[in-house]
């Protein structure tokens, strides 16, 4: 959210960057000269927030791409087999397990409800996952499966802001505004932290999902959606062709400049540079969004279809965004909410996802992409072993649910972490949000208790006072 | 380290502390040096939280700091190398080193170097600045009297005169008229008042443009933005299903209130506590509406009470930050590790807030309120004619009293097991009433089973009954507080065997009300092409699932406790008891369970009875109570009650019984407003362990802070207590905070930096004597507003130019001396404000619901939003309202406010991000009402702005500047006119398909004026409100 700034308190890096200007340029720089000043990596690197830095280590991932399941995937018909819960089908649960457990819809004390699909082993890997998944089984020995998730949330909204952001209170920055908070994007011209939206719906918690907190504005995602216009007010208005345009442009940028001769506020070069990105924008989104010039085999393997808004063009979006250097990209799709339809509901997600996932990984280990790029799967938590409704529904669930990483360090062809044998409570190797996050911070070369963000009298961080780098998880 | 990133960090760092340095050669100033110092570095373990705290000692208060330790002392006065302080901070060793590696802190040799002179130079020791009251300071002298207007001036110069520095010129009388508007108005000055204000000769020129902005009702709008970021203003709930409110009451509260300079601690009081003011007024109860900005979770599987708690929190957070400028929210899990606030006097503070009712009130505008005082006049006109015409009537009304007495069966209240399952909750209230909360499903059906020893039974009655927590207060669920009942069944079964359920006919069915059918109003339109009514009682056990019973009866009086009663046609007996099940059947509401669509019952009770013939009690509930009351003993106004009752029973008395309904009939809609009210028991308040409401802990009661101003004796336990001593005068840091923000809004930044926060983990003060001086001057006169900004803007500080010099950059970056005016891009709505006053465009009316200007319509459908939400696009005027009126969905900000950094209000701020990104450059070229405001300026140019491009360039030029081009500036623009000109000529492209809404109505050419002109105007006409310095205050 646009609250609270580094602008007038800490170090304000563009400031800096301001004073050397004035000192080496001068006030009466030439329109052309700033423009070749501007594009040089030095002075870039200085006035420009979201540019590239240095973490704290060698980082293991260079990008992220989060595949956020939102309305939260069953993982009891996905990837976490429970034979015993099958035997237990239509019986209550054990008192113990449900003694102080606090259900979103149904009463706790509700028949167990064995899993609605088969299983079977993959892969070098020998890992278990539904039927539903077959593409995902192509790729199973490069993904990590983390069967051990814990959460502590069990309501959409705040669940969703737990996973994004660390924190179940609405306000604090998430996880892509963190990675490019610290580390900056690769990109000239287009925006460091990129979302797109697919499925029913948007995602429960709405656009604080991506913000920034109390981070500058910069670093929030910014939405994207399919189509020629990917970010809003991209394109020219009726009646601006690119001469008009440009001709425009050319005059703002004229008299801005005459402005800065006049002032000397470093802040109108910053005006200035911003509508040059913002023209080169222009230019360059319409160019990225226009898979109509993938070859069709690569269309084909994720099952994207240019023009028709799908998660599969998403993926294939994604890869194009981190090819392009974007430092986080994240695809919400929400869709997982089975309380009830949780056979049809389930199969009908699983096409329209599991192809272009597991494609993802195959083209970017394809390109080379892969190894510098962490891939998440996964959504707010999973859902309860006992019935909601009849028979073909499960409630929200934290105590226990599975996420896939994949590429950027990960260690691949594992499955980490146990949950009991009706997939209600994790047994071993337990991994909460905080220590995810950690993780993720990890891989992208930070130690998750140092990258931190005074604010309110405080150093925030993502993962607040918790959190513990997940080692087995690391190649 | 790795380079990059952080050696820029470090730079500025040093340039910082640079500044700071040579301010501090000589003597050490503990606030600015050293306890900044001691707080970041060793609070954590040696601060106020006694569970972290290390070696049991304390730095944050000077007993700690300077306490014997058996023989040796932490700090000697004088002596650095006798204190442990130096040793430790200076040891080799690593293990001995403080602050320990571990805690990911450490201190520079700058540092170390200043507490070592620090404690040479005495370790004088006080606390911490903003928690000592302020006092006026002597004003200091400085060399340039001359400059000096005011007060402020002389600290200010006192200042830069030992900085070396001297003012800038002051700013010509464009710029300052124009700087002067964008603060006070929040819009540019027309050429009108710039020409005006230029012809002035008088010496207080100046002083009247002060006036006539500080008149302005606009000073409202633009000084109330600043309040609403700091309330967290939005007009919907958050959350999943971010469903729009009503609270737009409070925003035109607030504009209002600052419009009539109403005191700002009577401004804190009101927002707190109007409610429990004496004789509150409608006003006084919707400025609570403040606390109740928190945001609401109705996702389907909520516990209501965990996000009362959230909110709760954010209510201390809110108060915190924008009436105290300190952040409390750490105690509420453990003791502030800064700022001596310890967890149990959060708790304390937030006993005060946790006995309210989250309510929601009808709120009716000035006419609305002189058209309902009409009606009730005009029904006491003619209630008083009938007692007039009627004197016997006391005794007509005794008789019929007779009658009506004891004519009421027996009720049993029956009690309904209930648990927490299902999306809608509902809790057993103490009186057996169900109240439902949380998601409201706008179709549902719902059991309620209830087990009773009493023997034939022969009916149930089903009683709608207000509460506080609904709209308006109930009794149902709707925006109106109403209801719809599409189907009452009854099922019973023995209770020694529950399987052998049967349904129970119902012979007839006998309500309080009867409204006559009529069809659902559209908010309740499920998409079916289905005829859907409500009407009389019967509706309710016809069977059919078009028609409910409904109890509306208009605006006004609708929102009453109501009854129904359900006749079996055999009374039901069972031996061991009976098992009833009510299975109330809701599905009046529309095809939107995420939007305000539901028309569900709120609180409702159940009661069985043996007698033959029941039937619905006719009389209110308030009347029955009255005529409980032994006639003699009752009041006028009773009286009065029971008469107006009453009358309606006479028959002869028809026609003017009429005329009251007709009356009733024109009782105005109103709007509503979410307030607090208080609840007539408190809540016990618990501490809770790391802030969760599972785990309660201790009660405690309200009480406020030891390190603050204490509480008056006598004070009550009450909200109100608490409102007003936020708002005494011996507070210490509510006068600083606003005073603080207000500088913050003129200059770029506050004399205290984080303006959120002037505790312990404070920037120092770059003024602090002026922040004193400031505060006492604020609360000596009358805490009045208007005064302070009088005060601040006919200083000369501000009215300096902002142009700035190379060396003074590299000096002071950030303008922290102010030896310049401030120059920074205006606010979010400022900059759709000014786009839309330097057009023509901006419909100036002020206050009212929200307005809706054009959005990209996908926002709001999923699955870019989670919900379909509705945002019905103004066509009218509406469109050119100022953009602190643009509605707010929390969940999808208004993009282009956002893009600007305008807040979503999902918690308190008072301090706005101010980025510059290519994202508004691309908003402010492209988005449809950025261009809408060029074509309109276009046009008023070619109509309005002289006979020669050059006129109407300045014309066009001053409408968005105020100044005149200079001859650079009009070449460069007239060039961009004449190219285009000649392209539009040339005929490429039709120029209506820039110029005009639309292409195919284009709008009327001035005379003499071609459509080539018209369209090369617009571009320019564009490039103007694209320019830097358009949305910048110089």
């Amino acid at each position: 959210m646009n609250c609270q700034d580094s602008w007038y308190r800490n170090a304000d890096p563009r400031l800096v960057a301001r004073r050397w200007f004035f000192r080496q340029c001068g006030v009466g720089l030439g329109v052309m000269a700033l423009g070749q000043l501007l594009s040089r990596a030095g002075y870039a690197a200085a006035t420009n927030p979201l540019a590239p830095r240095q973490p704290h280590h060698r980082p293991r991932a260079k990008r992220v791409i989060f595949l956020f399941m939102a309305g939260a995937p069953s993982h009891l018909e996905l990837f976490d087999y429970k034979p015993e819960l099958a035997r237990f089908d239509g019986k209550l649960p054990p008192a113990d397990l449900i003694q102080g457990y606090r259900a979103a819809f149904i009463n706790p004390n509700s028949k167990l409800l064995g899993p609605k699909f088969k299983f079977a082993r993959h892969g070098r890997s020998g890992a278990e996952l539904s039927e539903l998944l077959p593409h995902l089984a192509g790729v199973v020995d490069d993904i990590a499966i983390v069967k051990s998730m814990v959460t502590d949330a069990f309501n959409h909204a705040p669940g969703q802001i737990l996973m994004n952001t660390g924190s179940q209170q609405f306000g604090r920055p998430s996880v892509g505004a963190w990675a490019t908070y610290g580390l900056g994007s690769e990109s000239q011209d287009l925006p460091g932290f990129i979302v797109f939206s697919s499925g029913k719906k948007g995602p429960s918690g709405g656009n604080s999902n991506w913000g920034s907190g109390f981070l500058p504005t910069v670093y929030q995602g910014v939405q994207f959606r399919g189509g020629s216009e990917p970010v809003l007010y991209l394109s020219n208005p009726r009646g601006v062709d690119a001469q008009t345009q440009r001709d425009s442009l050319d005059t703002i940028r004229t008299l801005n400049q005459a402005r800065l001769d006049e002032m000397g506020d470093p802040e109108i070069a910053t005006r200035i540079s911003s509508f040059e990105m913002a023209f080169r924008m222009q230019a360059s989104a319409p160019e990225l969004m226009d898979i109509a010039r993938e070859p069709k085999h690569v269309l084909t393997m994720y099952g994207a279809e240019p023009g028709k808004p799908s998660f599969a063009n998403n993926c294939l979006l994604a890869r194009r965004l981190v090819e392009r250097g974007v430092r986080f990209v994240q695809l919400f799709h929400e869709a997982w909410d089975q309380h009830g339809n949780l056979v049809k509901d389930l199969k009908q997600n699983c096409l329209d996802t599991d192809r272009a996932c597991a494609a993802l990984i195959k083209d970017l280990k394809q390109r080379g992409l892969l190894d510098e790029t962490l891939v998440i799967w996964g959504g707010e938590f999973g859902r309860t072993p006992m019935v909601q409704g009849g028979n073909d529904g499960r409630d929200h669930h934290p105590n226990a649910f599975t996420m896939w990483l994949a590429g950027g360090g990960i260690k691949p062809g594992i499955t980490l972490g146990r949950s009991d044998d009706f997939g209600f409570n994790v047994v071993s190797e337990r991994v909460h949000v905080h220590d995810l996050h950690a993780t993720i911070l990890h891989l992208l070369g930070f130690d998750h208790t140092r990258l931190t963000y005074r604010f309110q009298g405080r150093d925030f961080r993502l993962t607040d006072v918790h959190g513990q780098v997940v080692e087995a998880l690391l190649a | 380290m790795p380079r990059g990133f952080w050696p820029v960090l470090y730079t500025l760092l040093a340039a910082a502390s640079g500044a700071g340095a040579a301010a501090a050669e000589d003597a050490v100033d503990f606030h600015r040096d050293i306890r900044p110092i001691l707080s970041g570095a060793c609070f954590q373990c040696h601060g106020p939280d006694e569970k972290q705290r290390k070696a049991d000692l304390r730095l944050d208060t000077k007993a700690g700091a300077f306490e014997d330790r058996g023989g040796h002392f932490v700090i000697v006065a004088g002596k650095p190398e006798a204190s442990r302080l130096m040793q430790r901070i200076t040891a080799q060793d690593p293990k001995k080193r403080m602050p320990p590696a571990k805690s990911g802190k450490s201190l520079s040799p700058k540092q170390v170097e200043l507490i070592r002179r620090w404690i040479r130079q005495g370790a004088k020791w006080s606390e911490h600045w903003a928690f000592v009251p302020p006092v006026r300071p002597v004003l200091p002298a400085v060399t340039d009297r001359q400059w000096l207007r005011n007060a402020i001036d002389a600290f200010i110069l006192a200042r830069l005169e030992r900085e070396g520095l001297t003012p800038a010129p002051p700013a010509d009388r464009v710029t300052l008229l124009r700087r002067l508007s964008l603060d006070l108005i929040g819009l540019p000055p027309t050429p009108a008042e710039v020409d005006a204000f230029l012809a002035d000769p008088s010496p207080n020129a100046y002083a009247k443009q002060v006036e006539r902005l500080l008149q302005s009702p606009h000073y409202g709008e633009r000084w109330g933005r600043h309040w609403l970021d700091a309330a967290r203003y939005a007009d919907s709930d958050g959350y999943e299903k971010d469903k729009s409110r009503q609270v737009w009451a409070y925003r035109e509260w607030v504009i209002n209130a600052l419009n009539r300079d109403l005191p700002y601690n009577q401004f804190v009081i009101e927002q707190l506590a109007g409610d429990l003011l004496p004789g509150a007024t409608q006003d006084q109860r919707v400025a609570t509406g403040f606390l109740r900005n928190s945001m609401i979770n109705e996702e389907g599987g909520v516990d209501p009470e965990q996000f009362r708690m959230e909110a709760m929190f954010d209510r201390m957070d809110a108060i915190g930050k924008s009436i105290l400028g300190l952040t409390i929210q750490c105690a509420q899990c453990h003791n502030h590790k800064f700022d001596p606030l310890t967890q149990e006097e959060y708790y304390r503070m937030f006993a005060f807030l946790n006995n309210d009712y989250e309510a929601d009130i009808a709120v009716y505008a000035p006419a609305e309120q002189r058209k309902r005082a009409d009606i009730f006049r005009g029904i006491r006109a003619i209630e008083a004619d009938l007692q007039h015409r009627h004197p016997d009537w006391p005794k007509r009304l005794a008789a019929w009293e007779e009658t009506v007495k004891g004519d009421q069966p027996d009720w049993q209240v029956v009690r309904p097991e209930l648990d927490a399952s299902g999306g809608q909750k509902h809790y057993l209230l103490a009186d057996g009433s169900v109240l439902a909360q949380g998601y409201a499903p706008t179709k549902h059906t719902t059991d309620f089973t209830v087990r009773t020893d009493l023997p034939a039974i022969t009916a149930v009655r089903l009683e709608l009954l207000n509460d506080p927590n609904l709209p308006l207060g109930g009794p149902g669920r709707s925006i109106k507080g109403l209801c719809a009942l599409t189907e009452f069944r009854v099922e019973a079964a023995p209770a020694d065997n529950p399987k052998q359920k049967k349904q129970v006919k119902i012979a007839r069915a006998t309500a309080d009300v009867n409204p006559p059918e009529r069809e659902l109003e559209p908010i309740f339109n499920d998409r079916t092409k289905r005829r859907r009514v409500t009407g009389p009682i019967q509706y309710a056990i016809d069977g059919k699932d078009e028609t409910a019973w409904g109890i509306d009866i208009g605006p006004g009086r609708s929102n009453v406790p109501r009854k129904a009663v359900f006749v079996f046609d055999k009374p039901i007996t069972f031996p061991k008891g009976a098992l009833l099940t009510f299975r109330l059947t809701q599905n009046h509401g529309g095809w939107n369970s995420d939007d305000n669509q539901n028309n569900n019952l709120g609180r409702f009770r159940f009661s069985i009875t043996t007698a033959p013939n029941a039937a619905a009690d006719p009389l209110p509930e308030h009347v029955r109570r009255i005529l409980a009351v032994p006639a003699e003993r009752r009041t006028p106004a009773q009286t009065a009650a029971l008469f107006s009752y009453w009358r309606t029973t006479v028959p002869q008395w028809r026609d003017a019984n009429a005329r009251i309904e007709e009356l009733w009939r024109q009782h105005p809609e109103g709007s509503a407003q979410l307030v607090l009210q208080a609840r007539g028991e408190p809540r016990p308040t618990h501490m809770l362990k790391r802030g969760d409401f599972l785990k309660p802990g201790k009660v405690v009661g309200p009480g406020v802070p030891a390190f603050l101003h204490p509480l008056p004796d006598q004070a009550p336990p009450t909200r109100l207590s608490f409102a007003r001593w936020l708002a005494d005068r011996n507070s210490p840091t509510t006068a600083r905070a606003i005073v603080n923000r207000v500088w913050q809004a003129y200059f770029g930044t506050g004399i205290v930096s984080t303006s959120e926060d002037l505790g312990s983990q404070s920037e120092a003060p770059s003024h602090p004597e002026l922040l004193d001086w400031l505060a006492v001057e604020f609360m000596d006169r009358g805490w009045s507003l208007k005064t302070l900004h009088r005060l601040i803007v006919t200083s000369a500080v501000y009215r300096q130019s902002s142009r700035v010099t190379p060396d003074l950059l590299a000096r002071d970056p950030l303008n922290r001396w102010l030896a310049r005016g401030p120059r920074m891009r205006v606010e979010a709505e400022a900059v759709r404000d000014l786009a839309l006053a330097a057009s023509g465009l901006l419909d100036e009316k002020i206050g009212g619901p929200s307005v809706f200007p054009p959005a990209p319509a996908f926002l709001f459908q999923p699955p870019a939003s989670y919900g379909p939400k509705i945002w019905p696009e103004d066509t009218g005027s509406g469109r050119y309202r100022r953009a602190l009126y643009t509605f707010r969905y929390r969940s999808v900000p208004y993009p282009m406010l956002q893009t600007f950094d305008a807040p979503n209000g999902d918690f308190s701020c008072v301090r706005r991000v101010r980025s510059n990104t290519p994202l508004q450059a691309l908003t402010t070229l492209n988005e449809p009402l950025f261009l809408e405001c060029a074509r309109a300026l276009a046009l008023r140019t070619v109509r309005e702005g002289g006979g020669t491009e050059p006129q109407r360039l300045e014309y066009a030029f001053r409408r968005c500047l105020a100044r005149r081009p200079t001859a650079t500036e009009s070449a460069a623009l007239l060039a961009l006119l004449d190219k285009q000109l000649r392209r539009y000529q040339q005929g490429d492209t039709n120029p209506w398909e820039l110029a005009a809404e639309d292409p195919k109505l284009p709008p009327k050419l001035p005379e003499g004026v071609t459509l080539p002109q018209l369209a090369a105007w617009t571009v320019v006409a564009r490039v103007l409100l694209n320019l830097d310095e358009t949305i910048t205050k110089e």
